[in-house]
């Protein structure tokens, strides 16, 4: 209870009033890029011709920046901007680290190559019906997601992406899609519903929502206030997000309806937002109760990955294995946030990002073989290597990444996860790892004899070389080009995810820049 | 006055979850929107309940006298009943096209997607 002759209030802090200094605006920078973009697209409502050159632009700006963010960041450290000049912890602060750095700048890069594929996957009526809005706003959401420092804005930007995903997934309205939909919007309502009920017992029991200022002073509650609750709570939330199992259902059964370029947004971006927000709070804000909860997350992680690759092995659609091949890579980064330490979340965070790339380049594919085969069914696909052998070799380099082979990005996070697993002991999480790459080799591997190898039988389906448009082979190219650059030359990207790792682990330069001077 | 609410929010809860696993589409939507508001209870009971307590600082005091109910969550709650409204909007339409398009309102005979007699992958060339 307050007293009424209280001493006077320290209000120096609150009376600086510095401009903020041009690098920082970096920090609000793609979101407010996104809105406008997603504004100027609502309004040009009619030249809907102008509508992907306006967002392709928009996207290779949203790259800029969060390139520029992530050099920022390296340069300069966590970077902190406080709207309306509210201090900390009352204002709504966005800060950035290394991991949403990251995070921010790889999810660009893959909207980026959306946008440059929907050219020839999205037609006029899918243009009408605001794709490219939904994709800039989707895209708001996702950076905002990465960027913000408060739980409840982060709250805001997952219903920012989600009502933006519902418009994208139900874009052409067909009957499997309305189905898909429909599992995809109950289920991932609910998530966030519960990702709202944990926001609220957190602000019950620390009355603050800034991440900094809730991992500074969730030592001094562990002792009160009921943290398990909430760590067990955030995980089932942001597992539902992430599809991780048994709250996984909804992927399988919606993520193969929509758009190949929808499908394939989806897989790069949603279930990693799920998975970052899962890392930041649990190893940042509630790191204790991480560790008692290892276990746990260990054998939800190795039983996401085992579903994941025995629904990939059941699976006769290319899109529909893909979708659970998705569950089991957020499996494998599961795995890394329940070994911990900078080893298991920099596997987890190098995994993740790897995946964005590879998933996005993977349903590309997808997309490319129906167009060349006409269906996505593996019982019809065949005489792909035949008709393009360039797209055979991307599809089987990425066919490898996703697996886990050298020398392509999987292959690192792999080694990482496994040797931080056996580095504790966890023998059976490390072999879940190699038996979950073995058999997606499997299942990727056997998809390449059907669609690729096999001859088209009895007539059935061309077999003259094909042409493949360049705004298809450009981002499927380039995002597979990363993939082999980050599997062949890893080291700078490593060094960058293990400070990542390092700076969520031990947040003392978050709390710093939240706080300045004031970090305990 | 908290632990009424509390029962309350628990109830709220209890039927909402009863709704959400029958297989009706409609009900699974009542349950979302009374889910959504058993959440909005939550936040308001963990903002202190008081009554006829305005948050106001007295002259020539610098905080509080008294404990106030905390305007924060009001605020989030403000913010929660806006987005849990739009999605609620946004979902009665869709199961709406769902029960035209698919002609049920049955979520076991909603197929479509993930039909049930599903070819296994070729065991061979």
């Amino acid at each position: 209870m307050a007293v009424s002759t209280s001493p006077p209030a320290d209000l120096s802090a609150a009376l600086v009033l510095e401009p903020v200094a041009a690098a920082d605006w970096l920090v609000i920078l793609p979101v407010a890029w996104c809105l406008a973009i997603g504004a100027l697209l609502v309004m040009l409502r009619r030249p809907i011709g102008l509508h992907p050159f306006i967002a392709i632009a928009g996207l290779a700006g949203l790259v800029v920046i969060d390139g520029l963010l992530l050099h920022h960041v390296i340069a300069s450290g966590p970077v902190t901007m406080v709207m309306g000049r509210w201090l900390p912890p009352f204002g709504i602060a966005f800060t950035v680290d290394l991991t949403g750095a990251l995070f921010a700048l790889t999810a660009s890069v893959v909207a980026l190559a959306g946008g440059v594929y929907s050219l020839s996957d999205i037609n006029d009526s899918g243009r009408r019906y605001g794709f490219y809005p939904f994709l800039m706003l989707l895209m708001a959401g996702v950076s905002g997601a990465f960027l913000t420092g408060d739980i409840f804005n982060l709250y805001v930007w997952f219903e920012v992406l989600l009502i933006s995903s519902f418009g994208l997934i139900v874009l052409g309205s067909e009957r499997e899609q309305i189905d898909g939909a429909v599992k995809y919007g109950f289920l991932n309502l609910v998530a966030t519903t519960l990702f709202l009920v944990t926001t609220g017992y957190l602000y019950a029991s620390f009355g603050t929502l800034n991440m900094a200022d809730i991992a500074r002073k969730a030592e001094g509650l562990r002792g009160t206030a009921p943290l398990m609750t909430l760590t067990a709570l955030f995980l089932l939330a942001f597992g539902m997000k992430a599809a991780a199992f048994p709250v996984n259902f909804w992927l399988p059964a919606s993520y193969h309806t929509p758009r190949v370029v929808v499908s394939a947004l989806f897989a790069g971006l949603l279930t990693k937002v799920g998975i970052y927000a899962l890392i930041r709070v649990t190893v940042m804000l509630l790191p204790v109760e991480r560790e008692e909860l290892s276990f746990v997350i260990a054998v939800i992680g190795a039983l996401t990955m085992l579903v994941g690759v025995f629904g990939a092995l059941a699976q006769a659609d290319f899109r529909r294995m893909l979708g659970y091949l998705v569950i089991s890579g957020i499996g494998s980064i599961l795995a890394g946030v329940a070994v911990g330490g900078p080893g298991g979340i920099g596997g987890a965070i190098f995994y993740a990002l790897h995946s964005m790339l590879v998933m996005t380049a993977l349903y590309f594919a997808s997309g490319v073989a129906a167009k060349l085969g006409g269906s996505f069914s593996l019982s019809s696909l065949s005489g792909l290597y035949r008709r393009h052998a360039g797209f055979a070799a991307i599809s089987l380099m990425l066919a490898f990444a996703v697996s886990g082979l050298p020398p392509f990005s999987g292959f690192w996070p792999k080694v990482m996860l496994v040797k931080a697993a056996l580095d504790i002991g966890a023998w059976w999480l490390a072999a879940t790892l190699l038996v979950t790459g073995f058999l997606t080799t499997i299942a990727t591997g056997r998809f390449f004899l059907l669609a690729y190898w096999r001859d088209t039988a009895g007539g059935q389906g061309a077999t003259d070389k094909a042409q493949i448009p360049a705004t298809i082979l450009l981002p499927l190219g380039v995002l597979t080009l990363l993939t082999l650059a980050i599997g062949l030359y890893p080291e700078p990207l490593l060094a960058t995810i293990q400070s990542a790792a390092a700076g969520l682990s031990e947040p003392s330069g978050y709390l710093n820049s939240v706080f300045p001077g004031a970090a305990r | 006055m908290e632990a009424w609410f509390a029962l309350l929010v628990g109830t709220f809860f209890t039927v909402a979850i009863y709704l959400l696993l029958s297989k009706s589409i409609i009900r699974v939507l009542l349950g979302v929107a009374i889910l959504g508001n058993g959440v909005n209870l939550l936040i308001f009971t963990g903002g202190r309940l008081t009554r006829g307590v305005p948050p106001v600082i007295q002259e020539g005091a610098d905080t509080l006298t008294g404990s106030a109910a905390n305007a924060l969550p009001q605020a989030l709650i403000l913010t929660a009943i806006v987005i849990s409204f739009s999605f609620f909007a946004f979902l009665l339409v869709l199961a709406w096209r769902a029960y035209e398009d698919l002609s049920t309102d049955n979520t076991d005979e909603m197929r479509v997607a993930e039909p049930e007699e599903e070819p296994a992958p070729p065991l061979g060339y």
